[in-house]
């Protein structure tokens, strides 16, 4: 049940647990209870709103940033990765296989913001040794969801056999 | 003046879901429940592969029965039923299962042998058997038994003039399946028979509850004189590709091969390209919608039972098949009325044989907020009523 929950939820957390309920054929109270321990085990971490700016007339930009680091005795990347991770405008961090370390994906309101991150906040930092700044110019798909799609209308015939 | 047209196809009854589509197409801002196929596009790698097709000029005729590597893929597709086939002899690819019941009628029947046909079933079988000049028998099943043929309802039509059993589970329009003990009776009694079974399994896939789906012809003895039909439209979301197979004994494969190369030469090669990616690479999407499809029918079924409607629980297809006795009216009366006042338009039972009276048929192959705004009309019309 927890993965069918699961994956009900992961395209649309506005699903009531009666809606989920009827749809697995189970009881609402189990549900109920299955999402609450799910939260409480975070395996469900949070709800968020897939939002799409460009439409909502803000200034919004996002940035992916290479960084490459050196890791520290006894703690590896974690201790670079959660300096970083702490700030507010940072909205993911990965760490990567390959040719660098970490990726940072940050949000601004304009280049100015970015660029000050990275200036003033990420390459000072003492293990950080290099950066590569990447703007993100547009979205055509975030979160599985397909941006500026027209709704799908149904092209089907309304009775066929 | 004269008419010009030949008799049998001047008796051809006509299709009550065409009549009721004029209607509906006329209207606006009707929310239907009344289509037969998938809500979901063609999933993207296979669309992919049907442009790649298109790219590398692939655009001519293919063998008649269908390319090798679909057969191929076909045969080993099958095996998940417990059926085998040789793909070299035993599979026919076709323009759609719709094509394989025409044609497998026109291999099998001399004038005058009798067809036994479960009613309610999809609209195209009666008319395909009379077409190939074939008599229909029908077996009429109801909601008492579930909508699921047994053993003794067949045998009692049986007559020295039976040429085939045509079965359809899970079946359109009812969504009804059959269950192996079910299945193993009924093959217990046509084993010995002299005469062919049809097994229309389009909707193979589209199983719920648990139960896979069981091939009359994976049983013993069963294979040799089964024409197993099926195809990519409901499973792979295909429809509009018009891609179907038939697999079966050789001889009678071979007699069908020699209709369909004459009518058609080959199903269109692209769709071929496209079902040989959808079988090798599909399986995932296919289990995805179809689990997709079971919470849709467990929401409308719970919707249409909490507004007090009768209706059995369908583990097949994508339909459910409620009553609507209870407000005494006939099937096409109580689906034009809801058309007209509450313009949400179903199919009337009566469309799929006289035995669907009383019923109406209900697609879920519906986005749930498609489905919510049909049931909320649904209910307002019969308090109005």
């Amino acid at each position: 049940m927890r993965k069918d929950i699961l994956s009900l939820m992961e395209r649309n957390a506005k699903l009531t647990a009666d809606e989920i309920a009827v749809r697995l054929g189970v009881s609402e109270a189990d549900v109920r209870d299955e999402i609450a321990r799910m939260e409480k085990e975070q395996i469900i971490c949070g709800y968020n709103t897939l939002i799409n700016w460009d439409r909502a007339d803000s200034e919004f930009l996002t940035a992916l940033i290479e960084v490459k680091v050196t890791p520290s005795r006894g703690q590896g990347f974690n201790r670079i990765a959660e300096r970083i991770y702490r700030f507010d405008e940072v909205k993911a961090v990965y760490l990567m296989s390959g040719g660098y370390d970490l990726t940072v994906i940050i949000e601004g309101q304009s280049i100015k913001d970015i660029a000050y991150f990275v200036s003033d906040k990420l390459s000072p930092l003492e293990s950080v040794l290099s950066t590569a700044t990447h703007f993100v110019l547009k979205k055509y798909k975030d979160h599985g969801v397909v941006l500026n799609e027209r709704g799908g209308d149904d092209e089907r015939m309304i009775v066929s056999p | 003046m004269r008419s010009f047209v030949a008799q049998t196809i001047r008796d051809l009854p006509p299709s009550g879901i065409r009549r009721f589509f004029d209607v509906a197409a006329t209207m606006k801002d009707v929310v239907s429940l009344g289509t037969g196929e998938p809500d979901f596009a063609t999933p993207w790698h296979i669309r992919e592969e049907a442009i790649f097709t298109l790219e590398r000029r692939r655009t001519t005729y293919g063998a008649n029965a269908g390319m090798m590597e679909l057969r191929r893929e076909i045969a080993r597709y099958m095996s998940k039923y417990g059926l085998e086939y040789d793909a070299e002899t035993q599979v026919l690819v076709s323009v759609g299962a719709s094509e394989d019941i025409d044609v497998a009628m026109r291999a099998i029947l001399n004038p005058g042998d009798e067809v036994l046909l479960v009613e309610p079933c999809f609209v195209a079988y009666k008319p395909c058997v009379l077409m190939a000049g074939g008599v229909p028998v029908t077996i009429p099943t109801s909601a008492d038994n579930d909508f699921r043929v047994t053993a003794a309802d067949i045998e009692a039509r049986l007559t020295s003039k039976t040429k085939a059993v045509l079965l359809s589970y899970p079946c359109n329009p009812t969504g009804a399946t059959l269950e192996r003990t079910e299945i193993e009776s009924i093959a217990a009694l046509l084993r010995e028979r002299d005469l062919v079974v049809i097994s229309d399994e389009i909707y193979s896939e589209l199983t719920y509850g648990g139960e896979p789906h069981v091939s009359i012809a994976s049983l013993p003895g069963m294979a040799e004189k089964t024409i197993v039909i099926n195809g990519f439209s409901k499973a792979f979301a295909m429809t509009g590709w018009r891609l179907g197979f038939a697999c079966g004994p050789a001889d009678l494969i071979a007699a069908m091969v020699k209709i369909h190369q004459y009518i058609l030469m080959c199903a269109p090669i692209i769709a071929q390209y496209a079902g040989v990616e959808a079988l090798r690479n599909g399986a995932a999407s296919v289990e995805a919608m179809r689990k997709e499809y079971d919470g849709r029918r467990r929401f409308m079924l719970n919707g249409l039972r909490e507004m007090g409607i009768d209706c059995f629980e369908a583990k097949g297809a994508f339909y459910l098949f409620p009553s609507i006795k209870r407000f005494g009216m006939s099937s096409e009366k109580f689906c034009d009325r809801l058309l007209h006042e509450a313009r949400l338009a179903v199919v009337p039972g009566t469309a799929f044989g006289a035995s669907g009276e009383g019923y109406v048929r209900c697609c879920y192959a519906y986005s749930i907020d498609s489905i919510r705004e049909a049931l909320s009309r649904l209910r307002g019309f019969i308090q109005s009523i």
